[in-house]
């Protein structure tokens, strides 16, 4: 084993800042930046055009740990775990080519679910561009449409300025995916390094849209003379930092609070004010009762389709207060009454301020006795089936009790994701990790490495279905090389489970092509040198969960599930929350 | 006065009964390589088809100039151009009817020499359309006109019988009547604070009309 040791003279490394000006190739100037930003962890995977970025890395392993993935969707998914737990920039290098479209997915994902990621890429020698080279791609072209912003450098003395604004960009204001492309000859180009400055203010940019008064006192009075007010909380409160902030607001207005999946977690589930899930597998009431409140207060969130069903007959006798700091968001899919521009972080004590204190106990009632049906006709039968066959609700709440509620989730797509996001329990905040928007299969995997190395002392728990984990399943790869104690609980059906619940529902039992067949999670576990076990009892599932969490390092569960169960409720595409469907 | 903007308003931008209705769209923008693509897919992504797409300088250097037709409804074209203010390089967009705004197309006609020298009555036309002659050559001729979409057009019906050879037009560059030009707002966006005016917010400017207890 070589050495990590930091080759480079003493004055570069430790004054990252320096103020005399130093010979600098592109490459070193990546790595100053990096310092400069304080970032420690990079997911990537090497090849030939990123190669002296590489070189330039391996004199700083002390200072910045670097997880060699096994796939760049992988890379990418686990700097969005990584951000979403830590709260910081998630860091990826992936070469030229392949390295830089395999990224792709990624930044779909992370345009949607405004997750800040900095993906810097290798790029041919700048004469070659245009000429068909080897492992040559337009990757700025391609990303264009699924990046907040990017960039190609093609001249080292660039790349701190670029970086800079990088880094600035896409943390600030609605947080998103920006990818700089270097070429090779930037990489090993030397110039001279004047020092790195961050980035703080682009004249073009605004990242926080200015807050007005007058929008604030005319929601504050919308609310104050609600009669059944309703708030919807999404990402936004999480991205903002706003927890606290959320939390005071809704008690001192008394106002029931659902969420969207992004925004699971910033609001503790067992807060009284907390009335659940929103959308097409939500809960019950939050569903219906959509269609009921007089006030629809919108926190962070984007009226995605999935929320909202049928937008013509959604919340149609409601006043809307829509709170946002991206104001392309305000009005896009549903028409606000009063649009509060502005960082919820800001715009929430603002509004809070101006509110009176209140509690709506006939309003919460209907929400108590929605849940209450939704209990009896849905969750009871989920959590107590009277088959043999496990549920998926039964595995997520079996470990809720022996978690209560501290782990982080990172779920993947499909039907344990609506489970899991159902039935989870959370005490804080950034504890939900999923693929919400772009809904990538193979997710989970790769952004539970990355969340555990955004929050190492917490317990992260990727759960996943047999489908989704076969798409990314190489990143065991990675969990046996970094021995990264990560709790995989794989819940196999033995079926592409969501896909087949829509056959059921809509297309007669027409199962076309979604019967897969899986090998032996545990045995390919074990390949990896990674305990495991399966479980197909209920009497062992209790005991099976709970040595997974007592395991050191990483473990795979596999708890086989009821092959055919649906999630309930359900709103079908293109009805209204309010003709959501307990069966 | 406002008779007269409605007449202009029904002349340049007849709303078609689909509510559709011909909007231009002014991007002030640094000037950065990718973005001209950046701009064009958030049409192309919502399958909305650009009708003329002009790029220039500004009257600012350094900052650039778009001017972008459509043909939409107004919800869509203010939708377009909050996804276009979002762009990170995007200064400023505005968006305009026909009537707001003083614009030009120019337009150029190759017509055969022979049937201009020969006939009188295209030479009456030509001077009649206020077009100019930029090329003169023993088999063909070019001709320019500048003006709105209908005028240019008018020469293209009137030249065709006189065996018009090739025809172009330009994008459509617009003037906004009402604005006072982007040096004060540079000025603002360069500040660290942003001033009042920055965020337009034209929907909350109707406050009184749209807000009701």
């Amino acid at each position: 084993m070589p050495q990590f040791t930091d080759t480079l003279p003493q004055e570069k490394t430790s004054a990252p800042i320096a103020k005399e000006i130093v010979e600098l190739s592109g490459s070193q100037a990546v790595m100053q930046a990096f310092l400069a930003e304080d970032v420690e962890t990079i997911f990537g995977y090497p090849g030939g055009a990123i190669m002296p970025i590489y070189d330039a890395l391996y004199d700083f392993t002390d200072k910045m740990e670097h997880i060699l993935v096994r796939h760049e969707q992988g890379a990418i998914h686990a700097a969005q775990g990584y951000a979403r737990t830590s709260g910081k920039t998630g860091v990826v290098f992936a070469t030229s080519g392949p390295g830089a479209t395999n990224l792709v997915t990624g930044l779909a994902d992370a345009i949607i679910d405004s997750t800040p990621v900095v993906c810097i890429t290798g790029q041919v020698f700048a004469h070659l561009l245009g000429t068909d080279a080897f492992q040559e791609v337009d990757i700025i072209n391609i990303t264009t449409p699924v990046t907040k912003w990017n960039y190609q450098v093609t001249d080292a003395s660039e790349i701190p300025g670029v970086l800079a604004k990088a880094f600035f960009i896409a943390a600030s204001g609605r947080p998103g995916p920006v990818l700089i492309d270097i070429t090779k000859n930037a990489q090993i180009q030397k110039f001279n390094f004047e020092g790195y400055k961050k980035c703080d203010f682009i004249r073009s940019y605004r990242p926080k849209p200015l807050i007005r008064k007058s929008n604030i006192e005319q929601a504050a009075a919308l609310i104050n003379a609600a009669e059944k007010p309703f708030v919807l909380f999404g990402q936004g409160v999480i991205l903002g930092k706003a927890e606290t902030e959320f939390k005071k607001f809704i008690e001192k207005g008394g106002l029931p609070a659902a969420w969207t999946i992004l925004g699971l977690s910033a609001l503790p589930t067992d807060h009284p004010l907390n009335v659940g899930m929103l959308g097409m597998h939500g809960n019950y009431g939050p569903n219906v009762l959509t269609n009921e409140c007089d006030v629809l207060i919108a926190v962070g969130m984007r009226f995605d389709d999935r929320v909202t069903g049928r937008l013509d007959k959604y919340a149609k006798q409601a006043k809307i207060i829509h709170l946002d700091i991206d104001p392309a968001e305000i009005d896009k899919n549903v028409k606000a009454t009063i649009g509060v521009w502005g960082d919820c972080k800001e715009t929430l004590p603002l509004l809070t301020e101006l509110l009176q204190q209140k509690k709506y106990p006939q309003w919460l009632d209907r929400f108590t006795q929605h849940k209450t049906q939704e209990e009896e006709t849905c969750i009871f039968p989920e959590f107590n089936p009277a088959t043999e066959e496990i549920s998926m609700g039964e595995v997520i709440n079996t470990l809720n009790d022996l978690t209560k509620g501290d782990a982080v989730i990172v779920t993947d797509v499909g039907q344990h994701q609506m489970v899991a996001c159902r039935y989870a329990k959370f005490t804080q905040s950034k504890s939900n990790i999923t693929s919400g928007g772009a809904g990538t299969m193979g997710f989970a995997l790769p952004a539970a490495i990355g969340a555990k190395y955004g929050a190492p002392q917490r317990t992260v728990i990727a759960i996943i279905g047999d489908g989704g984990f076969q798409m990314t399943i190489q990143e065991l790869g990675t969990i046996m090389q970094t021995k990264l104690d990560v709790k995989i609980l794989i819940l196999n059906n033995r079926f592409l489970g969501m896909v087949r619940q829509w056959q059921e529902l809509f297309h007669e039992k027409r199962y076309s092509f979604v019967d897969i067949t899986s090998p032996d999670f545990v045995q390919v576990a074990k390949g990896y040198y990674i305990d495991g076990k399966s479980v197909s009892e209920r009497e062992k599932l209790k005991d099976a969960l709970q040595e997974m969490l007592d395991h050191k390092g990483p473990y795979l569960l596999e708890v086989m599930v009821g092959k055919e169960n649906n999630v309930f409720p359900m709103v079908a595409q293109g009805t209204s929350v309010a003709e959501i469907r307990l069966k | 006065m406002k008779d007269e903007n409605k007449i202009n308003a029904l002349v340049n931008s007849a709303i078609a009964p689909s509510g559709r209705q011909e909007y231009t769209i002014t991007v002030y923008t640094e000037n950065q390589i990718g973005l001209l693509n950046r701009i064009a897919i958030i049409f192309s992504r919502r399958k909305i088809n650009i009708d003329s797409f002009n790029s220039s300088p500004s009257e600012l250097e350094g900052i650039h100039r778009f001017t972008i037709v459509i043909n939409e409804m107004e919800e869509v074209v203010r939708k377009l151009v909050r996804q276009i203010e979002k762009q990170v390089e995007v200064l400023k967009a505005y968006f305009n009817t026909g009537d707001e705004l003083v614009w030009q197309e120019l337009a150029l006609y190759k017509v055969p020499t022979d049937a201009i020298t020969e006939k009188v009555k295209v030479e009456r036309l030509l001077r009649e359309y206020g077009a100019r002659v930029v090329a003169i050559r023993k088999d063909f001729t070019v001709f320019e006109t500048t003006g709105h979409r209908e005028e240019t057009d008018a020469l293209v019906k009137v030249l065709e019988p006189y065996g018009l050879i090739e025809f172009v037009r330009s994008a459509r560059i617009a003037i906004i009547k009402t604005s006072a030009g982007f040096h004060e707002k540079l000025k603002e966006f360069e500040a660290m604070a942003p001033g009042t005016e920055v965020i337009e917010n034209t929907y909350l400017d109707k406050n009184e009309e749209v807000f009701s207890m």
